[in-house]
């Protein structure tokens, strides 16, 4: 009875099927995710990160906003250990205060702009015709007018206009549109495909359709734009601190630091560095994050890729 | 591996002139993550002038690499050892240069797929004249002339005005024939044509078939046809070379491998073929398990674990080709003598004068092994017992629903469909999409389908089969007409009032890959009906460890993924999947169409067994009528959106009387060389035509062999007038032609 076709993988007649027990679908994903080697490494990385973002003020001394008590402009030291700025602020102080904004920031705008994007998205492509036509016609309006534009238009107006989660809710709002093309695009073929007829034959809805077969098909191209928009949403941020209607002193951010310390780099470079490397570090664990997790939700992927 | 002392043998015998192809101890490795992957092993024949080779085998059996490899057009990392000669020149391990001088020239190849093997850019007059540039030093006007020629030798017409339009003008019958026509553009010595008709309806895989041989006579080269198809191989070669697991296990002339193989491997191949030519009552036998997996070839002979008479030998050691002739010392097979049947197995002997069915009789499609399939022979032993005890009561009541089922009486009828129409519009593109025409993809179809019956619905691609099938389970918006299922109406419902029925009526679907969710685990899929109808998880999975048990599968099975399956399998889950609600009626959408054929066998038989156990009835849609003769009870013939025949299997089998009936059922190849041979052809014309414009009166006139050369012109005149309509000819036996006139074709 087990005509099994030896599958491609030794592993998977080792290390798998032992027993051959029966697992749950979550199961058996976690697992692929826990053999994925960058990801691992890269979310313990940004735990870490988040970790001391968190809890790191709670026990430093120097607070973001102190800065009278402090010698200015001093290179890292035992007291300070990456240095001081122009205004007397400590570099460590603010850069925990910065990431912890930052991941705040970053985070809230891609789940969100993800959500609203793949539902859609998935929506357009899933009832095609007319529906499509003007839902579409909406992600155009989104795409036409640039990103900063609408969202320094609308930053300016709002009430808590420098509050994180205001500056992530009015970006998250606003970037969504790329997100929904990508997903409509795969949808419109799976669509097509006959697991989606063989689950409407069954009596599925089209709400079931689309969150139990057409989103998690999908899922490679969605998680590789949503950790696209994390980038995407912490240069946002940074640009809008810029323009004056971001995150503002004495609150701070790692994209607001990076602005500050743009010309210091060769003369002070304790101020540029410890920012721009933690944004590309962040940057960097949660694409392989999302690599890891679009290989682990995809069972075909027998290994990990290279 | 065995083979080491064969080279001395061949060094001495002589190579003479009439050899255009000598394919040597031939062996390709592909490289793979997970070690060597040998794709072909020590393959060896000869191709003399003006002959055919036929190469059959499964899927992953090594036939199209093995032309790949003689072409140069495997990826450079694919390992190609032992020698290719054409017209006595290596052309393994040949640069590209000097292999473009060969290709194309002196050896030729057809693809499968005509839809992607033209560029789509060009003309096809471009095309065929690109072909002939590049051998051949001639201006391009002299190219130009040539192509028409070509065009016109492969049967294609009006090819003054085809030469300058686009692939995409074409339809694949035609577009395989400019294929063809390339292939031929410089008249090779040698075409390999690769699965050349897989692609195509019957009717127009026999019209493509013709101009192939057309093409070879003119050539005066040789062939090797590549395919799955026992039948197209029965009636176009004169030898057979049957592959597996890499391998050539059995050569010899067609009449040899087909009436006498020697290898249990062929013989169970020819077993589950369910015939055309033969009476349904007989059970198609199939081979036990799945073809080996390449990496993981077993130590001896790769067909040991499917084979009911293997031994500790056959697991030890491999079996080389040796001569099968009767009597006398099996010596190893020499590829110059072409004329000698040949076979790599231990105990050919034994096979004298056996059939499939004492071979293979009882054995559960489902194991892997033999050694399972005698446990599973147990089990299914006693519960034949009790079939056993009902059998006599039950086959003089089977006689009586026949006959009741012809006049119509008993079988209550449950899903009926009355004058069902269905139009897609076609719109333009842009904001507006105004509706500019409508595909007539059902024309007022009446059906009825009874309890525990097989009705099939049979017709080529386009003749809107598929859309009468979603039809009738309302998964689409009837244009006109009306479903109804036992009594009450369907086609006013919602689709939320829709949902409770849809329990009662499920769909198995053609392609065992596209229909699985390849995220989802077999459980999660097999469960999914029972979910959406708000069963609980609990519940569902002990339903799914039933299911899985009675579609042949191991329970075990059920954490596992789709891809992980073969073909086989997939179908299995697929089937346990729709009934997973307890369905009344279930219609099966091509359901074996994209499986090999010693899987195929399994399926249907199961199909078969599911039926009588649970009381189902079936709509069965096909193109394949060997398959519906075996299954079905009663066939409706569908052309381009109209039933144009209907009756019982035997009616319409034994006296098919509408001219496209007849044509189809003449155009399935059939997988006897004599027979294939001598049989009357009813040959139709062109292609199908389009749906969006069909021609007035009867739809088939413009291909029907008896409108254009026996009826008279005032006879012609009410085919293009007056839409012939379905009338009953006695018996239940309905056809819809002004001219109609029985024929026997078997």
């Amino acid at each position: 009875m087990s005509e099994m076709k030896v599958s491609a993988a030794p592993e998977s007649t080792g290390a798998e099927s032992v027993g051959g027990a029966e697992r749950t679908q979550m199961q058996m994903i976690l697992s692929r995710f826990l053999r994925h080697r960058a990801a691992m490494i890269s979310l313990v990385v940004l735990v870490l990160i988040a970790l001391t973002a968190f809890i790191g003020p709670l026990f430093w001394k120097w607070g973001h906003t102190i800065h009278l008590d402090i010698p200015p402009n001093q290179p890292p030291s035992a007291d300070h250990p990456l240095g001081t700025t122009t205004a007397g602020h400590d570099v460590l102080g603010q850069l925990m205060r910065g990431a912890q904004q930052t991941l705040k920031v970053a985070f809230t705008v891609s789940i969100m702009g993800t959500v609203i994007g793949s539902l859609w998205g998935a929506a357009a492509g899933y009832y095609g015709g007319r529906v499509d036509a003007i839902m579409m016609r909406v992600v155009d309006v989104f795409m036409i007018v640039p990103l900063l534009v609408m969202v320094s238009a609308v930053a300016g107006n709002a009430q808590a206009g420098t509050t994180w989660y205001a500056v992530a809710f009015i970006i998250g709002f606003f970037s969504w549109a790329q997100i929904a093309r990508v997903v409509r695009g795969v949808v419109l073929s799976l669509r097509e495909q006959e697991f989606v007829e063989a689950a409407r034959a069954a009596g599925a809805s089209p709400g079931w359709i689309i969150v139990r077969h057409l989103l998690p098909n999908a899922a490679g191209p969605i998680i590789v734009a949503a950790t696209l928009l994390i980038a995407v949403a912490i240069l946002l941020e940074a640009g809008m601190s810029f323009l004056q209607f971001g995150i503002q002193p004495p609150d701070i951010s790692l994209g607001q630091m990076i602005n500050d310390a743009r010309t210091a780099a060769a003369t002070r470079p304790w101020l540029f560095y410890p920012p721009g490397v933690l944004l590309v570090v962040i940057c960097l664990t949660i694409n392989f994050i999302g690599d890891g997790l679009r290989d682990a939700l995809d069972p075909r992927q027998t290994m990990v890729r290279r | 591996m065995t083979t080491t002392d064969q080279k001395t043998t061949e060094a001495t015998a002589p190579t003479d002139s009439d050899v255009v192809l000598e394919v040597r101890d031939l062996s390709v490795t592909f490289p793979s993550d997970d070690g060597p992957l040998p794709a072909v092993r020590e393959v060896s024949y000869v191709l003399r002038r003006g002959e055919t080779l036929g190469i059959v085998g499964e899927s992953g059996s090594g036939k199209s690499v093995t032309s790949m490899a003689i072409m140069g057009l495997l990826p450079k990392n694919a390992r190609v050892e032992g020698s290719a000669k054409v017209l006595g020149q290596e052309v393994l391990g040949l640069k590209d240069a000097q292999i473009s001088k060969v290709r194309g020239n002196r050896i030729a190849m057809i693809f499968q797929d005509p839809l992607t093997s033209l560029n789509p850019v060009y003309t096809v007059g471009y095309q065929i004249s690109e072909a002939v540039l590049a051998h051949r030093k001639v201006g391009k006007k002299a190219a130009m002339d040539r192509a028409l020629e070509l065009l016109k030798l492969v049967g294609i017409p009006h090819p003054e005005q085809r030469i300058k339009q686009y692939p995409h003008e074409l339809s694949g019958g035609m577009r395989q024939r400019v294929v063809i026509a390339i292939a031929m553009a410089n008249e090779p010595d040698v075409i390999i044509a690769d699965e050349p008709t897989t692609a195509l309806d019957v009717t127009v895989q026999a019209q493509v078939l013709e101009a192939l041989e057309a093409a070879r006579r003119e050539t005066g080269a040789a062939m090797v046809l590549i395919t799955h198809d026992l039948g197209v191989v029965a009636g176009h070669v004169d030898r057979v070379g049957v592959m597996y697991g890499g391998r050539l296990v059995e050569t010899g002339s067609v009449e040899d491998v087909f009436y006498r193989p020697r290898m249990p491997y062929a013989l169970g191949l020819l077993g589950s073929l369910p015939r055309l030519d033969e009476e349904r009552h007989e059970r198609l036998t199939p081979i036990v398990g799945t073809p080996p997996s390449l990496l993981a070839l077993p130590k001896g002979c790769a067909f040991a674990p499917r084979c009911p008479m293997a031994r500790d030998i056959c697991r030890e050691e491999e079996p080389r080709l040796l001569t099968a002739a009767g009597g006398g010392e099996r010596r190893p097979a020499v590829p110059e003598e072409t004329g000698v049947h040949a076979a790599a197995c231990h105990f050919s002997e034994e096979l004298e004068g056996m059939g499939p069915g004492d071979l293979f009789k009882g054995m559960a499609a489902d194991a892997a092994t033999v050694e399972e399939a005698a446990e599973a022979e147990e089990r299914a032993a006693e519960a034949l017992e009790e079939v056993a005890e009902d059998a006599a009561q039950e086959s003089a009541e089977k006689a009586a629903e026949e006959g009741a089922a012809r006049s119509g009486k008993a079988g209550e009828v449950i899903l009926t469909v009355q004058d069902l129409v269905k139009n897609f519009p076609i719109r333009s593109k842009g904001l507006l999409k105004r509706k500019i025409g409508e595909v007539q993809a059902v024309s007022g179809i009446s059906l009825e389908l009874r309890e525990r019956e097989t009705l099939a619905l049979v017709g080529e691609s386009g003749c809107g089969k598929s859309t009468t099938a979603r039809l009738m389970l309302q998964l689409i918006k009837q244009t006109a007409g009306e479903v109804s299922y036992k009594g009450q109406a369907l086609h006013t419902l919602s689709a939320r009032q829709m949902r409770p029925l849809r329990r009662d009526l499920q769909l198995v679907f053609q392609d065992p890959f596209a229909s699985l969710d390849p995220r989802m685990t077999v459980s999660d899929i097999v469960a999914e009906p029972m979910r959406i109808h708000g069963r609980n998880a609990k519940e569902a999975r002990a339903r799914v460890r039933e299911l899985l048990d009675l579609v042949g599968l191991s329970p075990e099975h059920g954490s596992r993924y789709p891809h992980e399956f073969s073909g086989g399998q997939r179908q299995r889950i697929g089937i346990a999947r729709a009934l997973a609600l307890n369905p009344k009626v279930l219609v099966l959408d091509e359901p074996v169409s994209a499986l090999d054929v010693s899987i195929q066998a399994g399926v249907i038989n199961l199909l078969e067994d599911l039926q009588e156990e649970l009381g189902l009835s079936y709509l069965f849609v096909s193109h394949d009528l060997s398959v519906v003769k075996h299954i079905a009870d009663r066939v409706a013939v569908m052309y381009l959106g109209k039933i144009v025949e209907t009756g019982t299997t035997d009616q319409l089998f034994g006296a098919p009387a509408h001219p496209y009936t007849q044509a189809l059922i003449s155009a399935i190849p059939l997988p006897d060389p004599v027979k294939e041979r001598t049989r009357e052809r009813i040959v139709v014309t062109g292609d199908v035509p389009s749906p969006a414009d069909p021609p007035s009166g009867c739809r088939f006139r413009t291909r029907c062999p008896k409108f254009a050369g026996v009826l008279s012109e005032a006879e012609r005149t009410k085919c293009v007038e007056e839409p012939p309509e379905l009338i009953d000819r006695g018996t239940g036996h309905r056809d819809a032609c002004h001219y109609s006139e029985a024929r026997e074709l078997l």
